[in-house]
């Protein structure tokens, strides 16, 4: 389930704060599923599992319970811990069902105006996850940024100031960004897409509508 | 597995930065080893609990969950691939896991599983790279200005954002991240 064609790709402290484990839960998902459909970003981010692995490789070493080997033993008697089989769809790679619980059709979609919708996805509370869904030809409104935001492209395609982003792009935005993406002719547009702070609407009825829709 | 670790089996043990340790995982997993895995245990969870001591947790929380990673290590042995990662590295990835769950109370969210095909086994000439490229790493790491080092250490270890480390030591964002940088890039030298 890979994309050939991606053309906006990760940068090295997001990969870096992934392998390291430091990244918001939400961020560190728009993360796993771009990495789902990106073969370059993936070998990137294994060579920072890799500095890792070195890291842990030259620790000095703590030293463990008196009985620590007999207890990991009886915990491998016990037998494994049961896992979930994860399943990726037609549109969705795995680590994006997980937290929908499905592929396109398990999205419960909320209205947020204009044609757009969204659906929060249940993360940590460091930054906010969820989908976006823009009709072909529409724009999301008008808005900057108190911190990052990454978006990635699963369906369709946008525009903005910064340039087009198909499926498999992944656009990171910043507090200097400035943007109105607008959806491509054909197919609606559905993203990713994850922030750490609010966004911030520049016309007056969307911030109004801030507090209920949680954009 | 109930049968005790046997202190009878002779087990090889040379200085252990010479264990190619990427085999024994490997007899692990084909032959459900318990002595392979006690030197496993003997020498990376020590570590693996350092690794969580220095990530904030206390030394109790660190034993259970390194014990916890270690049985992890057993019960996923066959998803091991020895051309993608070295034993350490496919460890420091179960203890990140674990620590995000235990210390922060958050999933972890990872990629699609790569699928080999049923009969994939790696080619020796990849596993060879594999054991180079990650000695060849750990040389350039120990090269590193210490102050390099130390950043990204904390940013691997002290379960810190570059933010939260531009906190901690006084350094500007930018600076931080300017170092971690030059790091990396002395690291890509290195490794050409």
């Amino acid at each position: 389930m890979t994309n050939m064609t991606i053309q906006h790709h990760l940068t090295d402290d997001l990969l870096m704060g992934y392998a390291a484990g430091t990244l918001p839960e939400a961020f560190s998902l728009v993360v796993a599923t771009h990495l789902s459909l990106c073969d370059d970003c993936r070998a990137r981010s294994e060579a920072y599992d890799a500095l890792g692995g070195s890291l842990l490789g030259a620790l000095e070493t703590a030293e463990l319970a008196e009985d620590s080997l007999q207890a990991t033993l009886r915990r491998i008697a016990a037998g494994p811990p049961s896992e979930r089989p994860r399943k990726s769809g037609a549109l969705f790679p795995a680590p994006l069902q997980d937290y929908v619980g499905g592929d396109l059709a398990a999205v419960r979609w909320r209205p947020v105006g204009m044609g757009v919708r969204q659906a929060i996805l249940r993360t940590d509370r460091n930054a906010t996850a969820r989908l976006l869904y823009i009709p072909a030809g529409a724009a999301v409104p008008d808005h900057s940024h108190r911190g990052r935001e990454l978006t990635l492209v699963l369906q369709g395609a946008f525009r903005d100031e910064d340039g087009r982003f198909g499926p498999g792009d992944i656009e990171i935005a910043d507090e200097a960004v400035q943007h109105t993406p607008t959806a491509e002719a054909g197919l609606p547009c559905i993203c990713l897409a994850a922030t750490d702070a609010p966004l911030r609407f520049r016309s007056l009825i969307p911030r109004l509508a801030q507090p209920f829709f949680r954009i | 597995m109930t049968a005790p670790i046997s202190e009878t089996k002779p087990t090889v043990q040379p200085a252990t930065d010479d264990i190619d340790w990427s085999a024994v995982l490997l007899q692990v997993r084909d032959t459900r080893d318990n002595a392979a895995f006690a030197a496993l245990f003997r020498h990376f969870a020590p570590r693996v609990k350092a690794f969580l001591m220095k990530s904030g947790a206390d030394a109790t929380l660190a034993e259970e969950c390194a014990q916890d990673v270690m049985a992890t290590l057993w019960h996923k042995a066959h998803l091991y691939d020895p051309a993608r990662a070295s034993v350490a590295t496919w460890i420091f990835t179960i203890a990140r896991n674990r620590r995000i769950d235990a210390l922060r109370r958050a999933r972890r969210p990872e990629p699609e599983d790569l699928t080999w095909g049923p009969d994939h086994e790696p080619d020796q000439a990849d596993i060879l790279a594999q054991r180079q490229d990650s000695a060849r790493l750990g040389a350039a790491l120990t090269q590193l200005p210490p102050k390099q080092r130390e950043l990204i250490e904390q940013a691997y270890f002290g379960d810190r954002t570059h933010t939260e480390i531009a906190a901690a030591t006084g350094l500007p964002l930018g600076t931080i991240k300017s170092r971690i940088r030059l790091a990396l890039d002395r690291l890509r030298h290195e490794l050409k």
